[in-house]
């Protein structure tokens, strides 16, 4: 059990070291999310109506509304970036070192994911810290009791990255992430809109939206921040985080040759 | 545990194909414990396809690769455990100290604390860069930089040392003392090392020498024998028809 934790610490003080030294990296992860809440939201909250749902007990501003969803974003946005990192480590060849490792593959990419999610989640709330002084609070136990949903909504989305960091064979083929995985998973989702908001428009899309992940890991999110277990989200989150773990160990088979070079 | 008695690595009837091209056909040969080994084969001959099957990058069916007679494929991690690998492309962190690459390295064998350390300390007196351990990788030049990932590779203590092409992009002398390095691991401390490379000039007359064209071994046994009254140079380009 020692070394599976040495590799783990290793691995995770790597990553955040990493993020560290990369300054401009931390500020463009929470001006995303701010402006978000700063421009976005103030043209929104015109026109966006919002009635009293689970799990607000009165009516909320529309900033009240989307900031689990942009805690939602900066995990998606992290989650894709360490996808990137591993597209890039691949090409550059520092991904060997790690595959080469004597410790089960799995444990070498659930430490990866792990080591990215508690970059996500230090993101998440410096995020929610600005947020509250900005005068958009959340109740005090609200910020402890969302720590394992943005725990477990990081560890599915890092799973998700490395998934499809080994569809990827190429850097350059990485904006196609932003186009079929980031934008859809993001406005296809909870995050900016209620759900019932979105049937008003179309029912297909709101089915569309239910059945999406993030939908859920959103909701996981809101939910806990208020104090509420949301056991649906859990559950949708939890098989979706299973499914994405599958997906990453089958892409990073050895079997499968995705670092096949020829030479 | 399987393979040849004495034998720190066996390769057996490896047989590879990228879709329709065949990269590796029956590919055999063992390297006793203790020896160094050239692989010598022009680009293309399939080594380094070679070196990813030997380190589990990839799999296939066809063949096998015992490392201190553990099987590759029945027994991956006890494989692993016991090699030790410089890629051909660098894999350095340039961001952290040479203290820091060993160290995260150290981990990712399960090595830390105190043990680590002293393991460390000693892969970077070996390979004479324990001046150097506080640098930046960064700023080392390209053959302080090779010497760094074979102390690296040196930490867990494996048995078998693979390099692919470590010499890449260095400097004469650079190249001549990495090749003389790693002879004296063998002879001194017993370390069975594969090198693969395409230059004639970092083969020793008394190494052992595998050469690999188009996917199969054309000559395997002592350097000086293949060799004859010819150079290596000539000997290696009748047996490829390549130029080095």
């Amino acid at each position: 059990m020692k070394p599976l934790l040495i590799a783990l610490w290793a691995i995770t003080t790597r990553e955040a070291l990493r993020f560290a030294q990369q300054r401009s990296r931390f500020i463009s992860a929470l001006v995303r999310p701010l402006i978000w809440l700063v421009v976005f939201a103030a043209g929104f909250r015109a026109a966006l109506g919002l009635s009293i749902i689970p799990p607000y007990q009165t009516y909320i501003t529309y900033e009240t509304y989307i900031v689990p969803g942009l805690c939602g974003m900066i995990l998606l946005f992290n989650g894709m970036q360490s996808s990137l990192s591993l597209v890039y480590d691949r090409e550059m060849g520092s991904m060997r070192l790690l595959l080469t490792s004597p410790l089960p593959r799995w444990w070498l990419l659930l430490c990866k994911i792990l080591a990215g999610t508690v970059v996500s989640v230090l993101q998440c709330y410096a995020f929610l810290g600005i947020a509250a002084a900005m005068g958009i609070t959340i109740p005090p136990m609200g910020y402890v009791y969302a720590l394992p949903a943005l725990v477990l909504g990081g560890v599915m989305l890092g799973a998700l990255g490395v998934a499809l960091s080994s569809l990827i064979r190429q850097l350059e083929n990485f904006a196609g992430v932003m186009n079929f995985v980031i934008f859809p998973m993001f406005f296809m989702s909870s995050a900016l809109y209620p759900l019932w908001r979105m049937a008003e428009s179309s029912a297909l899309l709101r089915d569309i939206c239910a059945v999406n992940p993030f939908t859920h890991t959103v909701e996981l999110i809101r939910f806990a921040l208020y104090g509420q277990f949301n056991g649906m989200a859990l559950l949708w989150t939890m098989l979706a985080t299973m499914g994405f773990m599958v997906l990453a160990l089958w892409g990073y088979d050895p079997g499968r040759g995705l670092l096949r070079r020829k030479g | 545990m399987t393979g040849q008695e004495g034998a720190g690595l066996e390769v057996s009837g490896l047989g590879f194909s990228y879709g329709a091209r065949r990269a590796l056909n029956d590919v055999s040969f063992a390297v006793t414990q203790g020896a160094f080994c050239a692989l010598l084969g022009p680009n293309g001959a399939g080594k380094s396809t070679l070196f990813a099957l030997m380190t589990r990058l990839f799999t296939t069916p066809e063949g096998q690769v015992a490392v201190m007679g553990h099987d590759m494929a029945r027994a991956p991690r006890q494989a692993l455990a016991r090699i030790g690998v410089v890629f051909q492309q660098p894999t350095l962190d340039l961001d952290l100290s040479v203290r820091r690459n060993l160290r995260y390295f150290a981990a990712l064998h399960g090595l830390a604390g105190r043990e680590a350390e002293r393991r460390i300390d000693a892969a970077l007196e070996r390979m004479g860069m324990a001046q150097r351990a506080d640098e930046i990788a960064r700023d080392l030049n390209g053959g302080h930089r090779r010497r760094t990932e074979i102390a690296r590779a040196l930490v867990h203590r494996p048995a078998v040392l693979l390099l692919d092409e470590p010499t890449v992009g260095l400097d004469a002398e650079a190249r001549r003392a990495i090749t003389a390095h790693v002879h004296g691991l063998c002879a001194e401390d017993g370390l069975t090392a594969l090198w693969a490379t395409h230059l004639t000039d970092e083969v020793w007359p008394d190494d052992r020498l595998v050469i690999l064209h188009r996917g199969e071994v054309r000559a395997d046994g002592i350097a000086r024998e293949i060799i004859g009254d010819q150079s290596l140079t000539d000997r290696f380009l009748d047996l490829t028809g390549a130029s080095t």
